[in-house]
């Protein structure tokens, strides 16, 4: 009798359903609010599969052409909508083909959480068919990983990857389910994980080295703010915009942090890194306060280390304790998220102009423009420039593209000359530099941004590493722009070669495929520009298509994307030729 | 920057792959783990990583930082020589009939402050806690009469000064 009662109490207490582990991922997905998900079946994760079929009304599941496209998408996916990105994929080669997209999702900090099928727990250790240890291989390139071999650890397992990818400095995280797991039935309940005891996402901002930062920036005389995508992560594009404008500080942008700010904003004086524009580089190393916000000081923003900002005293805002002190050592480190950061640093700057200081920025982007800018985007040449194709998109979007770019120069120019009036609205493989990233991107950042327009700049390398993704386009009939900028070469790797190499062009001439009849057998309108009166208009004419539209534009073959800082020189060292 | 002896402790939940994550962070930066222990620490369901690096402050600093960031990593610290209490043990087996035979092995057991763990007919096993070089003075002192097998742990160590891991505990759970 008492153990009857305590039965019944039990039952009582919480709501629990008896269903399978694979209904469970379903459930657990659900709960955390997903609509969307990317994947590829096969036989280990077949019993999800089966369960995905059954709840098709409810959460919508996009096969992809390979796993590899799954995980950008689910980035694409993620960059635009804040939200966590989910891809899917059996065990073995379906498990392995993730590894790109982990390694990408995880040096650019993007919310992902992967669930990979796995052969059933009593052959794990076998060499069992397409086993494979996706947990050791995919532990470096993971905020953290679990497998699970028993469907009743299903729904903690998930609920704490979920927080884990999402909290904090966001990442990917790959939960590994056995198949007897997603087999065996469970009494199912779910509860949203709140907090991990050995895990402080969010570190409690300390008001002293706020207070000594507001300090050091109303006493610099020539400050400049270098902001990333931790501005972007954190929401605090307007406590950005607040504090620019009332400090007066002039502001530059990571790749990654492109889009936080209003690109055409009078303090916004453009890119700092390798091929990021000549003033905020070069002022690098003039500035006396240099303003850290949410980036982490790559070396293709920093150049040569010990010649990096000496001058000035370094404020470093960031999310990760890691980060502090790693590659440049701050003088004072302002650990939080920056949205609560600068709030608290806000009521504590002066206003300030600093017009000489912005004066000195407008002189350099000047030169920029006398010797580089001007023959880019409007060139006298007969060859068509990529950036002149930018500037086309950006007259016919308004500034108001998502704009997805692969790896390469198309990259960087799109980088440089893509405008901005969105957040969120700039996605590229920054950290990882993932050549085929942004064809299955732009299938992820437009389904989750239907009513924007995305437009994915790709170069004829990039393209041919994840074109089968264009199966993806014509079976969902996602409305992506895709232009690929096509110089017949591995154009920047063709460019290190003509510059440090002596122009011994080993492996990087394209004998490149019809790429128009490629679309055309997918069902996508195509065209080919190779010609400057024929441009804007096709241009016009893709941004006004309802559906998904190729357009190949021939540029010059060998140009170069400058200004540029070699690899390992200081950023005093940019070049403009 | 010089390169030392560096003690890295490392407190953490007792999950299955932790060790794959924290060792992955040494390789990805090609430095070599001297020496690794891993055990129960003064708190209940909470592992202790002791790892051993010969390496310059600065990596250690960019390595801890990042051990740290693991999720189930709790606290980690690093201290030089000065900076702890540290042991290492080590078992020598050897034949027997020394015992017997070389008076001088007696004068080593005594002097070495070693133990003897068992003896049976064929062998008998020392065992010997301490520093690295005491162990190896006594290694080196046994070696010309044959030590059938000879093994050594890793670094074990607490700091002199307090690691305070209870605290960040508590503050979770409340």
């Amino acid at each position: 009798m008492e153990t009857l009662k305590k039965e019944k109490a039990k039952s009582e207490k919480k709501e629990t359903l008896r269903i399978s582990g694979a209904e469970a991922i379903i459930h657990c997905l659900l709960a955390e609010g997903i609509e969307l998900i990317y994947g590829y079946p096969g036989g280990a994760i077949m019993p999800l599969y089966d369960e995905l079929y059954k709840f098709q009304d409810k959460l919508t599941h996009v096969l992809t052409r390979h796993e590899q496209g799954a995980t950008h998408a689910a980035q694409g996916y993620a960059r635009v909508t804040g939200k966590v990105g989910v891809a899917v994929a059996t065990s073995g080669p379906g498990a392995t083909n993730l590894v790109t997209g982990l390694a990408d999702a995880q040096i650019d900090s993007t919310p992902m959480v992967c669930i990979t099928g796995q052969v059933p727990r009593e052959l794990l250790g076998s060499d069992a068919f397409q086993e494979t240890d996706i947990i050791g291989i995919s532990t470096p390139v993971t905020k953290w990983n679990c497998q699970v071999t028993e469907a009743a650890d299903i729904p903690k397992v998930l609920a704490k990857a979920f927080y884990l990818a999402r909290s904090g400095r966001p990442g990917p995280v790959l939960v590994d389910i056995t198949k007897n797991a997603q087999f065996e039935e469970f009494d199912f309940s779910y509860e949203p994980c709140k907090g991990v005891r050995s895990y402080n996402p969010y570190p409690t901002p300390d008001l002293k080295s706020i207070e000594i930062a507001a300090e050091l920036i109303n006493a610099a005389k020539k400050p400049l703010i270098v902001f990333g995508q931790g501005v972007i992560l954190g929401e605090a594009e307007e406590q950005l915009k607040a504090l620019v404008e009332k400090a007066g500080i002039p502001a530059a942008w990571t790749v990654l942090g492109l889009s936080a700010m209003d690109t055409e904003h009078p303090l916004n004086v453009g890119m700092v890194g390798m091929h990021g524009n000549y003033g905020p580089n070069l002022l690098t190393n003039e500035c006396d306060v240099l303003i850290a916000i949410g980036m982490r000081f790559d070396d293709r923003v920093t150049g040569r280390l010990d010649t990096y900002a000496k001058q000035a005293k370094i404020i470093h805002f960031d999310i990760d304790p890691a980060e502090i002190n790693k590659n440049v050592k701050a003088d004072v480190a302002v650990l939080g998220d920056a949205k609560v950061t600068l709030e608290l640093l806000l009521p504590l700057v002066n206003n300030n102009e600093h017009k000489a200081w912005h004066n000195v920025f407008k002189e350099k982007y000047k030169i920029e423009f006398e010797e580089v800018i001007k023959n880019d985007v409007y060139p006298t040449k007969e060859k068509l420039t990529m950036a002149e194709v930018l500037e086309e998109i950006n007259i016919a979007s308004d500034h108001k593209a998502i704009i997805v770019s692969d790896v390469g120069q198309h990259q960087m120019i799109a980088c440089r000359y893509a405008k901005f009036k969105q957040t969120k609205s700039n996605v590229t493989s920054g950290g990882l530099g993932t050549m085929g990233f942004a064809l299955p991107a732009a299938i992820g950042a437009k389904m989750g941004a239907m009513d924007r327009e995305v437009v994915a700049i790709i170069g004829d390398g990039g393209y041919q590493m994840t074109i089968q993704e264009l199966g993806t386009i014509f079976q969902n009939k996602t409305p992506v722009k895709i232009v690929v900028l096509n110089n017949e070469h591995l154009g920047m790797v063709r460019q290190w070669q003509e510059l440090f190499f002596e122009s011994r062009y080993a492996s990087t001439v394209m004998v490149n495929p019809d790429f128009i009849k490629i679309a055309e057998g997918y069902g996508i309108q195509a065209k080919q520009v190779s010609e400057r009166k024929d441009l804007k208009a096709t241009v016009a004419e893709m941004m006004a298509s309802k559906d998904a539209y190729f357009l190949e534009v021939r540029v010059e073959k060998e140009d170069n994307v400058f200004p540029m800082i070699p690899s390992g020189a200081s950023v005093s060292d940019i070049r403009l030729k | 920057m010089e390169k030392k002896w560096i003690t890295i402790s490392v407190y953490s939940e007792n999950s299955v792959g932790l060790l794959n994550r924290i060792s992955g962070i040494f390789l990805k930066r090609h430095i070599n783990i001297e020496s690794l222990n891993v055990s129960k620490s003064e708190i209940e369901n909470v592992s202790k990583f002791t790892i051993v690096v010969y390496t310059t402050e600065d990596w250690v600093r960019n390595i801890v930082g990042q051990v740290e960031k693991q999720i189930e990593v709790i606290k980690a610290f690093y201290h030089t020589d000065e900076e702890i209490i540290y042991q290492e043990s080590a078992l020598f087996k050897v034949k027997s009939s020394l015992l017997f035979d070389e008076r001088q092995i007696q004068n080593i057991i005594k002097e070495s402050n070693s133990q003897i763990v068992t003896v049976s007919r064929d062998f008998f096993v020392l065992a010997k806690s301490g520093r690295r070089n005491e162990i190896e003075e006594m290694y080196q002192q046994l070696k010309p009469y044959g030590i059938m097998q000879f093994v050594r742990s890793g670094r074990i160590a607490v700091s002199k000064a307090e690691m305070q891991i209870s605290a960040l505990i508590n503050e979770f759970n409340q």
